[in-house]
């Protein structure tokens, strides 16, 4: 299966068709999402319409981690079987869960002051993910420092695989210890402590944000096998000249 | 024949080496992080400043809880109020403006020191954070358990 895939031509003839399918379903659950999101939901019992940032903030969380994972998971293939392809996809996520870290920060910052009544405090959770924001951009740098492609790549990789240990520590730092952010409202044992007038739009906004993050996933990575199918034929060509 | 074999086990050691300095690197953290236990805690609870000798009076600390319901007391810019984990209590002194959410039965983070004058000990805030619980509901949906008696305040805030 991995053998498969791993050759580009056919990588995108599968995953090619896809494109216009996720750009259709982040466009149309992300305009039913903000909609609900911002006028078709109830205000909170306690944060009144704050909690409007929340249907931002939680899923660009959720892509924030769900990014860092997809390197992680093709970092590994690319190490072990060395596929270049993998090599690709985990460069190409980078920026985008940079990008869904970052918006995951500042949203969280707003919420904070108006809640909380303090932009920043330096807890476990906002510790750990301002962690994964650095290590996102540490790839990007990392990937650019060496002359040798391919090096830069191998470094990467292996940075990706062990910064894989601050996500479960992202995840479960609300729960090992004591943190001003509160613990998971969706994802816990005993079922969402959200009403159900709030989970749909957040679900929708989840949605939309996992189609985005693939639509430009497939996008970026057909760009690159197209700009390393252009300089091999630029190669080829002057050697024939 | 034999052609394809080593490129299958050299493939086969880089799982394996891959595999073993996951565990590795798994155990290394849970170790740092479990010796880190304590400087990871974000705020002490009244129930350790109650029952543990090491955390130090006339510092810079965090302690966080809920507040009393009935407890908040204003005398000028003067506000006193107990913070609680149900098993103990602590009481608080602060000048200063709250958050929106600081309310009664809700939990809150203040930073300041621990004063022992007059044999009780007192937390003098410097600032006051308002902690929000997981619990996302509209404001009617809240009213509607309060009023069914199903409300237990006890709950919210509490992580």
């Amino acid at each position: 299966m991995l053998n498969f895939l791993a050759n580009p031509a056919r990588f995108m003839r599968i995953f090619g068709p896809l494109l216009p399918w996720c750009w259709a379903v982040a466009v149309l659950a992300g305009g039913a999402g903000l909609v609900l999101a911002l006028f078709a939901s109830p205000a909170d019992y306690q944060q009144g319409d704050s909690v409007r940032i929340m249907y931002i903030h939680v899923p660009s969380a959720w892509m924030a981690l769900g990014a860092y994972t997809v390197i992680a998971a093709f970092s590994a293939i690319a190490l072990v079987w060395k596929h270049p392809l993998a090599h690709v996809v985990a460069e190409a996520a980078a920026p985008l869960g940079a990008g869904f870290t970052a918006i995951c920060l500042v949203t969280g910052m707003l919420w904070g002051k108006t809640s909380w009544g303090t932009w920043w405090v330096w807890d476990a959770r906002l510790t750990s993910v301002l962690v994964l924001l650095f290590l996102y951009l540490g790839l990007i740098a990392l990937r650019g420092a060496f002359d040798d492609e391919s090096r830069g790549q191998r470094a990467a990789a292996l940075l990706a695989l062990v910064g894989f240990v601050n996500i479960p520590i992202i995840k479960f730092s609300v729960e090992w210890w004591a943190t001003l952010h509160q613990p998971a409202s969706v994802l816990r044992a005993g079922g969402p402590a959200i009403h159900p007038s709030m989970l749909w739009p957040l679900l929708l906004m989840a949605v939309a944000f996992m189609a985005y993050f693939a639509a430009l996933l497939i996008l970026s990575v057909r760009t690159e096998i197209a700009r390393r199918k252009a300089e091999a034929l630029i190669v080829a060509g002057r050697r024939q000249s | 024949m034999n052609a394809p074999r080593p490129a299958l086990t050299r493939r086969r050691r880089r799982l394996y080496l891959l595999g073993a300095a996951a565990v590795v690197l798994a155990l290394a953290a849970t170790l740092i992080l479990n010796s880190f236990k304590d400087s990871l805690v974000f705020f002490y609870s009244p129930s350790d400043i109650a029952t543990r000798a090491d955390i130090p009076r006339d510092r810079l600390i965090r302690i966080g809880g809920l507040v009393e319901k009935g407890s908040i007391i204003r005398a000028g810019s003067e506000i006193r109020f107990t913070v609680t984990d149900t098993a103990h209590n602590l009481r608080v002194v602060y000048r200063g403006i709250l958050p929106d959410l600081f309310r009664e039965g809700q939990g809150v983070v203040a930073q300041g020191s621990l004063k022992a004058g007059g044999g009780e000990t007192v937390f003098e805030a410097r600032e006051v954070l308002a902690k929000h619980d997981e619990t996302y509901m509209p404001r009617e949906v809240a009213d509607a358990i309060k009023k069914s008696g199903q409300w237990k305040p006890d709950e919210a805030g509490t992580k």
